[in-house]
């Protein structure tokens, strides 16, 4: 565990700089980690990030295929918001832990 | 009379069905188990036929010589469970009530989810090794193949036994090896994780492991469609892989029967409570095996841990007392590597696989996350002791819970 600054605020993140604590998250830091991982930030981005984090605060596993069935874009589209790392870089901008791919 | 309903005589509900049989009072209770098909397979095997490790006969049994007399096994297709009333209707039109329920109908796989993996190549150089007839086609095409890009892809997670298709890459490398062509074949396996396995320090020692073996390894490629007329995955993000021969894990998806009774999630998973593995819905279901959600591997070894647990929450529900036994994700899995050697993960939901000795320190015999002849054996033996003693609901001299003894603390 470390903290690390981003935008003006400390915050609590793993080794590979996911958020430990959802709720230290603001936009202006999502705007900072989605510029470190070269992403612009728009509206459809926000609707993802938003399902995002409703979904982990209510507990529930999160794939690419469900973000993908959720009505707010398909995979496909996905992977255009969010180059590389539909799920992952997703989350790391959503200010929560990594998804852990099921064992 | 009371009524003990089990769906599903695969690992999980037979072992149930015997473990069940011995402590249920038969003056009380009758215990019915209910599957679609007359075979029992050992689904291990199923990755040692195509390099003719094992024979057709070592992996196929007779479904009722595994149920107890007392029990009785109905063979048909379910058709849906009506939780709300008790009741499963099955395909042939007959009706069933039951008091309590276990569901242990796992989960399969579903090349029809993916565009182009039922195409022109299916069964002719894309295959399966998950399934019985897919095994088989398989061990007909690797005879007589004399080189070219073998690949070895996974369409979705979660799927049953993560290290499969590892193990599957592992023996082909041995297989090509002994046979002199190992030159002239490109192994590469296609993964939509971030790496060879779930957890970071197994992913580690078994990257090192993949790369000594010159396999090539391809991650985070999600498969959206197949190319038939240039043999390519291609992926979401448009990239390519182009194969000569594909040994794929189509998406796994629990059996349609859950999603027609309205008991799973998006992928026909029943949602469970990963403690007492009781339904989260209906507190006279209980859930074990594949057919869950509970994030652990979908494993025969899991499967017998969650058993023993499963036992004891259901025999306190019927008698009204509160669910005490507590499921910890325990699993156990030999990983074959090839040449007469293996390695092996045990772990549960909160320690990742680590190195060190199981079950014992220092003595072991067996090594975490080393390849060893030991380890070897141990998945060998797996197989006598499948039938012999984790169907028969036996106890294993392993814990059900998993133990630290033995392993090494680290991090990446
Ligand atoms: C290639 C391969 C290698 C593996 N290697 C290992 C290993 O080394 N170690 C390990 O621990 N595990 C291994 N596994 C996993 C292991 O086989 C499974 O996790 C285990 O069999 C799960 O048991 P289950 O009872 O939940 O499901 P299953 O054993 O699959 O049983 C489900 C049963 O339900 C029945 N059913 C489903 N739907 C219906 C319906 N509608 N009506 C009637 N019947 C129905 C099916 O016919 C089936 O018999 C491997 C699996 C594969 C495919």
């Amino acid at each position: 565990m470390a903290q690390a600054t981003l935008a003006t605020y400390s915050v609590e993140v793993n080794e590979e700089g996911y958020m430990l604590q959802p709720d230290q998250w603001n936009k202006e830091i999502a705007e900072a980690i989605a510029s470190e991982l070269g992403i612009k930030l728009t509206n459809k981005h926000y609707e993802v990030i938003n399902y995002l984090r409703e979904q982990y605060a209510a507990g529930n596993a999160l794939t690419i295929r469900k973000v993908g069935q959720s009505g707010i874009t398909d995979i496909k589209g996905l992977y255009v918001l969010f180059p590389k790392g539909p799920l992952k870089y997703s989350s790391k901008i959503a200010g929560i832990p990594k998804p852990a791919s099921c064992v | 009379m009371k009524k003990l309903i089990i769906l599903g005589g695969g690992t999980a509900g037979t072992m149930m069905a015997n473990k069940l049989d011995k402590l249920l009072d038969k003056k009380i209770w009758s215990i019915t188990i209910i599957d679609k098909d007359t075979i029992h397979y050992y689904q291990p095997g199923f990755l040692f036929l195509p390099f003719g490790i094992y024979e057709k006969k070592d992996v196929i049994k007779p479904r009722a010589k595994y149920i107890p007399d007392d029990v009785e096994l109905i063979l048909s297709d379910v058709d849906r469970v009506v939780a709300e009333e008790n009741q499963i209707f099955l395909a042939d039109g007959r009706t069933l009530d039951y008091d309590y329920l276990i569901i242990a109908t796992g989960t399969e796989i579903r090349p029809d989810q993916t565009p182009g993996m039922l195409g022109e190549e299916w069964r002719k150089s894309i295959f399966d090794f998950y399934t019985f007839e897919g095994a088989v086609a398989l061990t007909e095409q690797i005879k007589d193949w004399n080189g070219g890009k073998l690949v070895v892809a996974i369409t979705e997670i979660p799927f049953k036994c993560p290290v499969a298709p590892l193990e599957f890459i592992f023996l082909a490398d041995a297989f090509f090896s002994e046979k002199g062509i190992r030159d002239k074949v490109e192994l590469t396996l296609v993964t939509p994780m971030s790496g060879a396995f779930t957890k970071p320090i197994a992913t580690k020692k078994l990257s090192q492991l993949l790369g000594e073996k010159q396999i090539n390894v391809i991650t985070d490629f999600y498969i959206e469609h197949i190319d038939n007329e240039n043999k390519k995955l291609v992926s979401y993000d448009e990239q390519e892989v182009s194969f000569d021969l594909l040994a794929i894990v189509p998406m796994n998806m629990g059996n349609e029967v859950i999603a027609r009774s309205g008991l799973g999630d998006d992928l026909n998973y029943v949602p469970t409570d990963k403690h007492t593995l009781q339904s989260k819905a209906y507190p006279n279901i209980f859930v074990i095996g594949d057919a869950t959600d509970i994030p652990t591997s979908k494993a025969g070894s899991v499967a017998h841990f969650a058993g023993e647990i499963l036992t004891e929450n259901l025999l306190s529900a019927i008698e009204g007392r509160p669910l005490t036994a507590s499921f910890d994700g325990h699993a156990n899995c030999f990983i074959e590597t090839g040449f007469g050697k293996g390695t092996l993960i045990d772990f549960n939901y909160t320690t990742e696989p680590l190195p060190g000795t199981f079950p014992y320190p220092i003595i072991g015999p067996f090594s975490l996350l080393k390849p060893t002849r030991l380890n070897h054996i141990g998945k060998l033996l797996f197989r006598w002791m499948y039938w012999n003693i984790l169907l028969k609901g036996r106890e294993l001299p392993i814990d059900s819970h998993m133990s630290m003894a033995g392993k090494k603390e680290m991090t990446v």
